[in-house]
């Protein structure tokens, strides 16, 4: 029997034991004796929201497919775990073979999101692993960092010998062989990472060296070895049909996040937001077969055994075969008590048939994302939705039956003024106004409209990379003019409005688009004990604030200023094949008000048709 | 159509709760294909009920769950196809089909159940049944357990969630003595009455003024029973012996 890592006595006193013991339908065991590397995939966060990512489930899958690798899964112990592992000196370890990770070869750790960054020295730390790669010795796990905050990976650059840039499916093979055979031939950490940065989209930060001006901001940023490439390249799987995809997915044994089958139904979004960072890093758009799709449907709730069936994308509702998709799995599995959960999908006819056939109506409610109140604003932000879009969607929907409705906005975008800030008001008005047309004997009760708003981040290789943000005070005082112009209204009564968190956008703020010297602030935040940041019971807004005060890193250099046209970012660098000129064209339409239109209405020459494949090819096949 | 499955539940699945084994099993059905019936309405639900909860760190032999059919499969069919697809630490013992009478279906029967005690360290000769030649507990413990049962009451504190109060636990212990395997217990179990093992083993070894942590000990369920619902003897009957094979 397997021995587990934590004694009887330890899982008995912790919460949810089950995050700790492995051993799930699925997950691979392989014999350690007969394999040549150990790769430790780590999500940093609780098991919880780890399992529920698939880009870790392909990964997983993808590596577990080679003889020579067994890939395991770790993810960041809870704190009431991290407190015991502490105190009495337990290594982190991974949960197939319950081993310390410091035995590994790789430990990679995927990077979704800003807050994550004091979870990352939890876990390189909890392993035994010295958090800084210049201090690492042959014996320690070479540590490999991906995810969408690779495409900035400058604030936590040094707690990592290699990042991959990109999408995992393309390059992972050949690094994993030149790994083989470095270590066949006895060779060093150093001739590794020297081979290493030389395949394409791999960055090695201990390669490069970054001077900077007066002002703080960088002067140039250059290799320091000569194997090092000037420009990284992002990675790409054209063919996304015939990617590996993982067929029989790990079913864990308590409820997480994302409890059920996932078909990824493209990568990409052809609608090219101005805020969204998404848009651009995963252009150009594409798409999976339907036939493809169908397939892994069958296998993977047989396989698993899931009740429940979702689509993911960005802005699914482009993708073009969703009609007989979406049908196919309503006939298919709702018979057979499957649950079809659908996205967030545009408003129209299609949807609105589909989602009374799925959902309870009087239950489920409608989501719009309008991003902001105002006509003149959602052009700033090259948002295609419309007014007319929304109250025409919500009219037919409440004709319908439904008398719920989610409308999503951000706070704080370049060029918002009050009245733009107002309009959000406004429009949520205008929806319940909508409701109330309807003759009173055919209404479903009151209405209930829920406005949320977050505040705006900027983030790198967006057309708003070069904008401002605002201080905390700033947010809270404008949520507060959108509060108050919501009290204002006719139908106020059937109007809700909350708002994020400030605090945690300012940081996150500041790490998005952070240097290398912020990496002194995330240590810093460690060492006083933060962790868990994306958790509101254990953020700790004074400890981030006393981090920054103690390293001397001023806060307001990242957020408050609105970067120069030809400022050298910290992201430079990394080439995802939307080209600076494309988004700098973004930028200053952007301020016009002018509207750009989406990759399959036109082609704005943005750079990613350079990949010779996706949306940009459409038309041409 | 009723079904009864029997089940096996060791090694790490001790961790893993009453609702998450409960979430187990129905993606099990599914895996399995078991033609098992839903309630109607919007979000249908597989028909399945648990017997009595098993508590977390305790292993079993002997874990009961009823089903009902839309349409029978075979008792052996099932169980290989089941089998087929289960974790490290469930097995399936048996399938059956049970009558739709009360007296026999549904796990308000559960009247008893059957545990095994080791020390802590010998947790796996619990399930494989593996004996040591010496008794595992201290020889004088048999004429303790004889002392402790005569006792006129055994009053312990009993804690809820919302209040504590004093019970008489000793008409709840059907059984109570050593072997050389361990420590066996036969205890009320179920809805009308219901006492857990460590209570007993607690409230034993406080009567014996032996700290609780110098004796750690593993439980293991061996069976959980029904009062017999056809004769007085025996007064007790396995869950799985109301049922029959399905060919």
């Amino acid at each position: 029997m397997r021995k587990l890592a934590l004694s009887d006595e330890i899982l008995m006193k912790i919460e949810k034991p089950a995050r700790y013991i492995g051993n799930e339908l699925n997950s691979v065991m392989k014999n350690k004796d007969e394999i040549d590397i150990r790769f430790a995939m780590c999500f940093p966060d609780v098991y919880e929201i780890g399992m529920s990512h698939l880009g870790i489930q392909i990964l997983y899958d993808m590596f577990n497919r080679r003889k020579d690798v067994w890939c395991e899964r770790v993810y960041s112990p809870w704190i009431d775990l991290d407190k015991i592992m502490r105190e009495q000196k337990i290594p982190l370890f991974a949960l197939e073979s319950q081993d310390p990770i410091r035995d590994f070869d790789f430990l990679g750790i995927t990077i979704q999101y800003e807050m994550c960054y004091t979870n990352i020295l939890q876990v390189i730390d909890l392993s035994g692993i010295p958090l800084h790669a210049c201090d690492r010795t042959e014996d320690d796990p070479i540590v490999i960092g991906g995810g969408p905050c690779a495409y900035n990976p400058e604030p936590i650059a040094e707690f990592f010998d290699l990042f991959y840039i990109g999408e995992g499916e393309t390059v992972y093979d050949e690094l994993l062989d030149v790994y083989k055979a470095n270590k066949a031939s006895s060779g060093s950490r150093k001739d590794f990472l020297e081979k290493a940065c030389q395949i394409e989209g791999i960055y090695v930060p201990a390669f490069y060296d970054v001077t900077y001006n007066e002002d703080g901001t960088i002067h140039e940023m250059y290799p320091t070895n000569e194997h090092a490439p000037v420009k990284v390249k992002k990675q790409v799987v054209m063919d996304v049909t015939n990617a590996p995809y993982p067929e029989a997915p790990v079913v864990p044994y308590i409820k997480v996040t994302q409890d059920r089958v996932v078909l990824e139904v493209q990568r990409g979004c052809i609608r090219g937001c101005r805020f969204c960072q998404a848009g651009q890093l995963y252009r150009p758009t594409r798409e999976r077969s339907v036939e493809t799709l169908k397939e892994y449907a069958y296998k993977m709730l047989k396989s698993t055994g899931h009740e429940e069936i979702s689509l993911s994308s960005l802005s699914t509702s482009d993708y073009s075969e969703l009609k007989e998709l979406v049908s196919f799995l309503i006939e298919e599995f709702r018979g057979k008590g499957i649950n079809i959960s659908l996205p967030s999908l545009r408003i129209d006819a299609f949807s609105l048939d589909v989602m009374s056939k799925v959902q309870d109506i009087r239950k489920s409610s409608l989501t719009f994302a309008p991003e902001a109140g105002s006509q003149r604003m959602r052009n700033v932000i090259n948002k295609g939705l419309t007014e007319e879009d929304i109250i025409n969607g919500a009219g037919q929907a409440f004709e319908g039956g439904w008398n719920k409705v989610k409308l999503y906005f951000m706070l704080g975008l370049p060029e918002e003024t009050e009245e733009d800030m107002e309009a959000i008001a406004v429009l949520a008005d205008k929806v319940a106004r909508r409701y109330y047309e309807i003759p009173k004997d055919q209404r479903n009760g009151k209405c209930q409209i829920t406005a949320s708003s977050s505040f705006f981040i900027p983030k790198p290789f967006t057309p708003f990379q070069w904008a401002r943000m605002y201080t905390n005070e700033e947010y809270i005082s404008r949520a507060a003019i959108v509060k108050h112009a919501f009290m204002e209204q006719l139908n106020r009564k059937s109007l809700r409005y909350n708002w994020h968190d400030a605090e945690v956008t300012v940081l996150e703020g500041v790490f998005a688009r952070g240097d290398r010297k912020t990496a002194r602030v995330i240590e810093e935040a460690y060492r006083l004990g933060c962790i868990y940041d994306s958790w509101t019971e254990s953020f700790d807004n004074e400890k981030w604030m006393k981090a920054f005060k103690n390293t001397g890193i001023d806060l307001a250099f990242y957020n408050l200023r609105e970067r120069d046209i030809d400022e050298v970012f910290p992201w430079d660098f990394i080439d995802i094949g939307v080209t600076k000129e494309f988004l700098k064209r973004e930028w200053k339409r952007a301020m016009d008000g002018e509207v750009t239109p989406n990759c399959r209405e036109k082609c704005s020459g943005c750079g990613a048709a350079g990949w010779g494949g996706g949306v940009c090819f459409e038309s041409k096949n | 159509m009723k079904a009864r499955i029997k089940f096996r539940k060791y090694g790490v699945l001790k961790f893993i709760g009453h609702l998450d084994v409960m979430r187990y099993f129905q993606k099990a059905m599914r895996r399995a294909d078991i033609p098992i019936a839903f309630t109607g309405g919007y979000s249908p639900h597989m028909i399945m009920s648990f017997a009595q909860p098993l508590g977390l760190g305790i292993t079993s032999e002997g874990e009961y769950l009823d089903i009902e059919l839309k349409e029978p499969i075979a008792s052996f069919d099932a169980v290989k196809q089941l089998n087929a697809t289960m974790v490290d630490g469930i097995d399936v013992v048996s399938f059956k089909e049970i009558s739709e009478d009360k007296k026999y279906s549904g796990m308000t029967i559960v009247a008893a159940a059957e545990y095994l005690i080791v020390p802590k360290e010998m947790e796996t000769n619990a399930l494989s049944g593996h004996h040591s030649k010496t008794p595992v507990f201290p020889k004088e413990w048999e004429s303790a357990i004889c002392d402790f049962m005569s006792q006129d009451e055994i009053v312990v504190l009993k804690k809820t969630k919302k209040s504590e109060k004093e019970v008489d636990i000793k008409p709840m212990i059907y059984g109570f003595h050593m072997e050389e395997a361990g420590i066996r217990l036969f205890l009320a179990t179920g809805s009308e009455s219901n006492l857990k093992p460590d209570l007993v083993m607690d409230t034993f070894l406080d009567y014996l003024k032996v700290q609780k942590s110098e004796m750690p000990f593993h439980y293991h369920r061996v069976e959980v029973f029904a009062k017999n619902p056809d004769s007085e003897e025996p007064k007790y009957v396995s869950l799985e012996s109301l049922g029959h094979e399905i060919i």
